[in-house]
């Protein structure tokens, strides 16, 4: 029996498609330390020349917010309608805006 | 694909939490892992995720089997990278079935000690290098058919994972199709050699999708979860009638005298697999069993030291930085 304990740690990958484009999350991985998640990222998630650069990080090390809070997290932005332009009705005589 | 027979599991929550948790499904939400979910969803998709993950591995045995012997270099490097892919395709659906709260190493405990399964078809023999042409076309040919409707499934990293893996599964049915177009259009040993391979997997490729669904009990509670997507025969018509017409363009022919178009339904007439052999190598008589799981279990054990190692490593790494902080 293999003692769990001694299982490498999960890292969450992030790979950048192109040159302008922000890290986006693809996937997650098992590897010893930080060099090797990165080798590891590199075979398991840019086979394909999917990514110009890569960004691992601890799984444990990401705080996330909790399903539970949806509600209340998000029901202040729920009442500003008035952040989206098409609140405003502007005549078309105006003109591009 | 690669899940037959997963048995739905129990399920004994609180009704109302139950119901408002089929809504979600209903509307298509996707369901994700830090969310309330039913134990008989998340037991459930933990078998049927594992055993997915599973037959990737389990099924780079077979055509690992010819890496070394493939006829020229070319077909080396792409029978190597598609081998590749079935890795990574193995680590997309751990990763996936881990965010369900079972680690990496119970879920390779339970498949060497038997309460995990694989794919019967990797259970055969993969005889010779028109073996390599049938598995991708044939093989992965079924898996395409089950995993595209699976993007759709309810619940979120394994949806995300078969989209990933539907995108790289055409290469390899295509080079598997690619490699049946030129035995077929080679000698006469050799077309006679696509042709054995054809009449070797054909069967087993349909067993692929588990038992009719006359015989298949467990198919109810998971379609209602958008865990599985189609019935078994459902896939298995469309199967057979997408490929019958690509052995016709071979030129070869299906080993089965009741193969037909049926005009009234839009579709084939074929034969039913032999569904005692099917249960025999589910039970672990198949051909190749045992040998794979004596290859899973000597990379297993080999392994360790490689992965105790490693770690050993990083942790005295970790304990030279932060002395010299």
């Amino acid at each position: 029996m293999s003692d769990l304990k001694k299982e490498w740690p999960l890292w969450e990958v992030f790979i950048r498609g192109q040159h302008g484009m922000s890290h986006r999350h693809v996937g997650s991985l098992h590897a010893s330390d930080e060099e090797m998640a990165i080798l590891n990222a590199r075979d398991v998630y840019t086979r394909r020349n999917e990514g110009v650069s890569i960004w691992v990080v601890e799984a444990k090390h990401i705080g996330a917010s909790s399903p539970d809070q949806k509600g209340p997290l998000y029901e202040p932005s729920n009442s500003k309608v008035y952040r989206h332009p098409t609140f405003f009705d502007i005549p078309d005589d105006v003109g591009a805006m | 694909m690669y899940a037959q027979m997963i048995k739905s599991e129990a399920t004994l929550d609180d009704p109302e939490k139950l119901a408002a948790f089929q809504a979600r499904i209903d509307a298509g939400d996707k369901i994700e892992p830090k969310e309330w979910m039913p134990e008989g969803y998340r037991k459930t998709l933990i078998r049927q995720i594992g055993q997915h993950a599973h037959s990737e591995i389990v099924g780079q045995l077979p055509e690992g089997n010819w890496i070394t012997r493939a006829p020229t270099l070319e077909r080396k490097a792409i029978l190597l990278a598609k081998v590749q892919d079935e890795a990574g395709h193995g680590l997309y659906l751990y990763c996936a079935a881990e965010t369900l709260g079972v680690t990496r190493d119970e879920m390779t405990e339970m498949l060497l000690d038997g309460r995990m399964k694989y794919s019967s078809i990797f259970n055969y023999p993969t005889l010779t290098w028109a073996d390599m042409g049938a598995v991708g076309w044939l093989v992965d040919g079924a898996a395409i058919m089950n995993q595209v409707p699976l993007q759709r499934t309810s619940f979120g990293p394994y949806s995300r994972a078969m989209v990933r893996i539907c995108k790289e599964e055409s290469f390899h049915q295509r080079q598997g199709f690619d490699i049946m177009m030129k035995m077929c259009k080679g000698t006469e040993a050799q077309k006679n050699m696509a042709q054995d391979a054809l009449n070797r997997m054909w069967f087993p490729s349909l067993m692929m999708f588990g038992p009719s669904d006359k015989d298949s009990t467990h198919s109810v509670q998971s379609m209602s979860w958008k865990i599985k997507m189609n019935t078994n025969d459902e896939l298995r018509q469309k199967f057979v009638d997408q490929t019958a017409p690509q052995a016709e363009y071979l030129g070869l022919k299906i080993p089965d005298e009741t193969l037909a178009w049926n005009e009234e339904k839009g579709g084939y007439d074929f034969a039913e697999p032999d569904w005692d052999e099917f249960f025999e190598v589910l039970q672990g008589n198949g051909p190749c069993n045992v040998e794979r799981i004596e290859a899973r279990q000597k990379a297993w054990d080999d392994g360790a030291w490689v992965r105790e190692g490693l770690m050993a490593h990083a942790e005295k790494r970790a304990a030279l930085k932060e002395a010299a902080q």
